[in-house]
């Protein structure tokens, strides 16, 4: 297959970018799109240009690292599937493919398609979590937890952070990612003690890193390669709601 | 009684001098009584090194970080939570008998010594089966979400062939769940200001000073700054090394640079050949491909795996009538059938491709045929139970699974050999401490499956955290400065190094190398080794290595993210691991777990053991001519050796 | 070592949070919505004839009277809806500023609008530029009589007949343009209200959808009913 590729190269962070056009022949329909950039690279390399970066590390989809915009859509086409996943069966011979960064001010861009993520890291660390010392466990059978309230914390919990949601959303909102573990944890019961603090916490390293408000476009959830549903975020104004209350 | 002497020399034995003698249920015990303790007020004084942020570098960082320790913790992606033990899909092994179902802590540590082939230490086995049942305590308290039954309690599966169900799962994903414990533990740490978290930063160089490893040297892999980090302790939680295979299951990233770095400053590196491959991953589809993807091994409990009986058959699989399939695992091994040990199934889908019987591109394939359970269950039961892994096949090959049989080969999936450690997880070099898959760990030569995650999980909350208070309880020790010697000399080889491949005039791209070398190995270090073919390549691969330091060509500057430069330091590690993967594989003349030597089998073709030759750990030492070996007996008092059968 | 708890933020923040802003945006447009109903029922008066309407909307003005002072229940109303219209306003220019400096650099493709609301989303903002120039020509016209030939104001029925004559065509056109704003404004306000306090499930989230689109709908009907009716002769 042929493809011509529209691609954002940007030597670094506080260097200018710009959309650059190459032209890619002899693909696979069998490739995967990270495959056919390794393709674009060996060739970029062999003329001595620099190959184009981008960040992946499982190719298969669980790891969130790769994270690219084609053709204005994060991680491409394919609903529920990955940069990495995505193949260029696809995709139509001849066609002109687009691909780009992230885009948020949260997320700066570090080299080409690469962009720092690390916000998502602090979130985390404002309350993301279950304070569970090593070693403090109880036996694991003394907290039974309902076999619905397991599979709805799985489903949350399956977020693998990589911030297509913010990428697709029209505020550059990360409510979605957040929402995630805060449904997660709240459905647990071992989630319960903290689950004030940890959403009053969250949000404000939300909000402090500079994402925006959620106005439920939903664009999100239709973006989100693990197919995370709003309704996490209906939990999490819920659990904002009450935890405001409760601490005035 | 090696025909390989002319590649190494022989040295010292070696003995593990950390581990206690008396029963086997008391010696973790015993152990963490005779440890030294760090005071409390004392431990702020201390500095650990943590690289890896993994299940066994996040958990001991977290831990180590909880006690009050300072760490610094490193890991080369863009957060720590992208560590390569989230892909890991099927679960995590404990003793808890919730199923009532006869097992114990003993049978554990009984499978998983017997599961090894009789190439593990009995002491550590029994300690990673008693810590097993605490591990899965942590992550249910960390909000873990394990698959649970209707009452609310923990679900277990069988995996693996194993006769109980002691695997503990969360859907396909439990390696992600596991993490994401230990990461949100880690980032709670980081949060309080324990722990001090460096991504994006490649560990290049471990420090030696005056015999204690003191250090490390880091790239900053977006400003390309390079910097050394002193500390009282350096832990490596850094993972496998199956990418020297080019293609393998791991992600891309993995590497083996940290650990060869320490062993080139004199770690020993233990059984390298011991590497696992996995029989139900997804054929390659072209030269194109960059890595392998596993499909869990659950599917062989409703998948019937067969190829055409005769060799150019090239009919679609539906075409072919039952009288020209050969099921032949069913036939070979009636009592086991699909079932069978990961090793054995994995060899015998590369003997009738070898017979010309494959089947997709390249005859390498066998077909792993749904049919007969959709037929016997119904297409809903089947998408319940594997759904989402039929949806990833048909991501990754356009086939719909339903319709026409999946199409598998085996492919490398973990390396049970790494540095070498004792009982405290130290590695000879004192103050250098190794956890999980990066080092010789507890599997012997084959791992269970669902028990790498237990061995990551223990080493990092439970054993480290333990046994390196013993080391530092010493500690304080004298501050090394910049300009000390051996620290200098670190950071001058690392500088000289990227100077090197960054004014190298080459020609050639460094995943080309890399490929050709995944080639070799793939083929001469792969599922059969025999003496001719290790031989072939040693020679080969040292002739890639010359004119990869000849030709490689790497472009763009030092002082930027530049993954090829990343890459290339990366490969040229793994052309010196290679090789010494290659000579251990030919000095151990048995068959043994994933290694099968083609000169000991039986006469049907099984793997044939040689215990009176081989019960040992091979400890390599670096030295620049010749490796040099070092044994340490293997001494079985509760588990005695059988040849395994399977028939 | 325990960790240091991020502390929680004060109830300034709390408010000012990006979900707070969006509550407050909920809360206040759900008041907004309640108005419009109200506003829309009343103007349906208009098809009783003059006397009917004008007697509507003395009721107003004499509501309580003389138990409570002239213009008493239209004060707590005006109140409310200043008080409601001031907070949506806030809220919507914070979270607009929010979201210009949360995307600094912007995509060079377009994207298809895959989202819950599709479209409407990309008309919320415009849509109410639009809404806001209407309502302050809606004020001078009809409540203030700036720019209606009517100036009697206890004359409602009049000023309502003379504001869409079909010679003031211009005005009825502006006056269904802004319907339509407020039509798609409702359709994804009313579901994005509800999905912020009540945050439904998915199972109601398609009902609640489907039921803010039959508010829109109703609201614009009812209200472009009205100019519709003055502009054919069908009330004069
Ligand atoms: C596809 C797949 C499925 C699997 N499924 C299972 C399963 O079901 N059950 C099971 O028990 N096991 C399974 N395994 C094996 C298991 O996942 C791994 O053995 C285990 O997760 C390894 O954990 P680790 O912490 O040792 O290393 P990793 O998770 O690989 O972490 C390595 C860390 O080291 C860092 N690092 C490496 N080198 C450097 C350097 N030079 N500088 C700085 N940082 C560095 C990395 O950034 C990373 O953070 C699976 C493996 C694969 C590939
Ligand atoms: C006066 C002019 C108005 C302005 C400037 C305005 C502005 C906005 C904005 C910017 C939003 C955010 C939605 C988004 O960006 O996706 C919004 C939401 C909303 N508006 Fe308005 N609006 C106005 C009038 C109205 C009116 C008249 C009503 C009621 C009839 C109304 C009801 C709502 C509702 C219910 C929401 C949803 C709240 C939420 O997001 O949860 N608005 N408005
Ligand atoms: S919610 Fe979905 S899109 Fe957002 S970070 Fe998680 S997986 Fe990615
Ligand atoms: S590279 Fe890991 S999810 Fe795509």
């Amino acid at each position: 297959m042929k493809f011509s590729l529209r691609i954002w190269r940007q030597p670094s962070a506080d260097a200018e970018g710009r959309m650059v056009t190459y032209v890619l022949d002899d693909i696979s329909e069998d490739a995967s799109f990270l495959e056919m950039l390794d393709v674009l690279n060996e060739q970029l390399i062999a003329e001595g240009e620099d190959p184009v970066a981008f960040d992946h590390d499982c190719r298969e989809g669980i790891c969130g690292a790769c994270s690219l915009v084609i053709d204005g859509q994060p991680h491409g086409p394919q609903a529920a599937t990955t940069t990495c996943q995505l193949h260029m069966r696809k995709f139509k011979d001849g066609d002109l493919i687009d691909i780009e960064p992230w885009r948020a001010g949260a997320f700066p861009v570090v080299r080409d398609l690469v962009v720092d993520r690390t916000a998502f890291d602090r979130i985390i660390q404002a309350g993301g979590y279950i304070s569970a010392p090593t070693g403090t466990a109880p036996e694991a059978h003394s907290v039974p937890v309902p076999k619905q309230d397991a599979d709805a914390a799985f489903t949350a919990a399956a977020c693998i952070g990589c911030g297509a949601c913010v990428a697709a959303c029209p505020n550059g909102s990360g409510m979605l990612f957040m929402a995630a573990k805060v449904a997660h944890l709240g459905l647990m019961p071992q989630g319960q003690p903290e689950r004030h603090t940890r959403v009053l916490g969250m949000v404000a390293e939300h909000d402090a890193s500079g994402f925006g408000g959620c106005t439920n476009a939903g664009e999100c959830s239709a973006a989100c390669p693990k197919e995370i549903g709003l309704d996490v975020i209906g939990q999490l104004n819920r659990d904002f709601r009450k935890a405001a209350v409760r601490a005035a | 009684m090696n025909q390989a002497s002319e590649f190494f020399t022989v040295g010292e034995a070696v003995a593990d001098a950390k581990a206690p003698a008396g029963p086997i249920a008391e010696r973790w015990e015993q152990r963490r009584f005779s440890g030294r303790l760090v005071n409390p007020s004392n431990r702020r004084k201390l500095r650990v090194i943590v690289v890896g942020t993994g299940l066994a570098g996040a958990s001991a960082a977290a831990t180590l970080g909880e006690l009050g320790y300072r760490v610094s913790n490193y890991c080369f992606q863009d957060s720590p939570r992208r560590a390569h033990s989230i892909a890991a899909q099927g679960g995590i092994n404990a003793a808890k008998n919730y199923r009532n179902d006869g097992d114990s802590v003993h049978r554990l540590f009984y499978d998983t010594v017997k599961g090894g082939d009789f190439r593990s230490r009995e002491s550590n086995v029994h300690r990673l089966a008693e810590v097993s049942t605490e591990i899965i305590d942590q992550c249910v308290a960390q909000g873990v979400p394990f698959a649970r039954e209707y009452g609310g309690l923990l679900d277990n599966r069988s995996f693996g062939g194993a006769q109980v169900s002691r695997t503990f799962y969360a859907r396909g994903q439990t390696g992600q769940q596991l993490l994401l414990g230990a990461y949100q533990a880690l980032e709670r740490q980081v949060g309080a200001g324990a722990v001090e978290l460096h991504t994006r930063h490649e560990m290049l160089e471990l420090v030696v000073v005056e015999g204690k490893a003191r250090g490390i040297v880091v790239r900053d892999m977006v400003t390309g700054d390079i910097s050394t980090e002193m500390a009282d302790a350096v832990v490596l939680a850094t993972g496998g090394y199956g990418n020297v295979f080019f293609l393998s299951t791991n992600a891309k990233g993995c590497n083996v640079t940290a650990s060869w770095r320490a062993h080139r400053q004199g770690a020993y590196f233990a059984n390298p050949c011991y590497t696992q491959i996995h029989p139900t991953c997804i054929p390659q589809s072209g030269e194109h491909q960059s890595k392998l993807t596993l499909m869990s091994e659950s599917l062989r409990n409703d998948g019937r795996v067969w190829v055409p009986k005769e060799r150019g058959d090239d009919r679609e699989p539906a075409d072919i009538p039952e009288a020209d399939r050969d099921y032949y695992l069913e036939r070979r091994y009636p009592a086991f059938g699909n079932l069978v040990p990961r090793d054995i199934a994995s060899r015998a889908a590369k003997a009738v491709c070898d017979e010309g019987r494959g089947v997709g591109p390249g005859g390498l394939g066998v077909y792993l045929d749904f049919a007969d359970a959709i037929g016997r269950l119904g297409e809903p039961a089947v998408k319940a139970k594997y759904g989402n892994l039929f949806d990833m096949y048909e991501r990754i090959t356009g086939e719909n699974p339903y319709e026409r049989p999946m199409r598998i080969y085996p492919a490398v999936h973990y390396t049970m050999g790494g540095l070498w450690v004792d009982y405290d997880l130290s590695s000879n070099i004192p103050g250098l401490f190794v956890t999980g898959e990066a080092n010789f760990s507890d599997h012997g030569a084959n791992r269970l499956g669902a028990s790498a995650l237990m061995q990551g999980l223990s080493d990092g909350y439970f054993v480290l955290p333990n046994t390196i208070s013993d080391y530092l309880a010493d500690g304080p020790f004298e501050p090394v400065p910049d300009t000390h010697e051996e620290v200098v000399a670190a950071r001058k080889a690392v500088d000289e190094r990227i100077a090197f491949f960054l004014g190298n005039d080459g020609d050639r791209t460094v995943d080309s190398f890399h490929r050709e070398l995944g080639k070799i190995m793939w083929e001469y270090c792969g599922m059969e080794r025999s003496e001719e073919g290790l031989t072939k390549a040693i020679g080969l691969v040292r002739d890639l290595k010359d004119e990869f330091w000849k030709r490689v060509k790497v472009t763009g500057k030092a002082e930027e993210l530049n993954q090829q430069l990343e890459k290339a330091g990366r490969v040229a590690d793994f052309f010196e691991l290679a090789e010494l993967m290659c000579i251990d594989a030919l000095h151990r003349t048995e068959s043994c777990g994933g290694h099968f030597r083609a000169e000991s089998q039986t006469d049907d073709g099984e793997a044939k053991r040689d215990d009176e030759n081989f019960s040992y750990v091979a400890a390599w030492e670096y030295a620049t001519e010749a490796p040099v070996l070092h044994r340490e007996a293997l001494e079985f008092e509760y588990v005695k050796p059988t040849q395994r059968s399977y028939k | 070592m325990q960790p240091r708890k991020a502390a929680p933020p004060k109830p300034q923040s709390r408010l000012r949070s990006s979900i707070g802003l969006k509550i407050v945006m909920a809360v206040s447009g759900i008041l907004l919505v309640g108005f419009i109903i109200a506003h829309m029922a009343g103007n349906l008066h208009v098809f009783e004839g003059r006397e009917e309407m004008n007697a509507y909307a003395h009721g107003l003005r004499t509501f309580g009277e003389p138990l409570l002072p002239h213009e008493s229940l239209l004060w707590v109303m005006r109140i409310g809806l200043i008080a409601a219209v001031a907070a949506h306003i806030w809220s919507a220019i914070v979270l607009t500023h929010r979201a210009i400096h949360a995307r600094p650099v912007r995509y060079a493709s377009k994207k298809p609008a895959k989202g819950e609301s599709r479209h409407a989303v990309a008309t919320m903002r415009w849509g109410a530029v639009v809404i806001v120039l209407f309502v302050i020509w809606h004020l001078l016209d009809l409540t203030w009589r700036t720019v209606n030939p009517v100036k009697d104001v206890p004359d409602a029925y009049g000023a309502v007949v003379a504001t869409f004559d079909p010679s003031r065509w211009p005005v009825t056109v502006f006056y269904l343009l802004a319907l339509v704003a407020l039509g798609f404004h409702l359709r994804h306000g009313v579901w994005s209200a509800v999905q912020t306090i009540a945050g439904p499930n998915t199972a109601w989230r398609g009902r609640t959808q489907a039921i803010a689109l039959g508010l829109a709908v109703i609201v614009v009907a009812g209200f472009a009913i009205v100019p519709l009716a003055v502009t054919f002769g069908l009330v004069s």
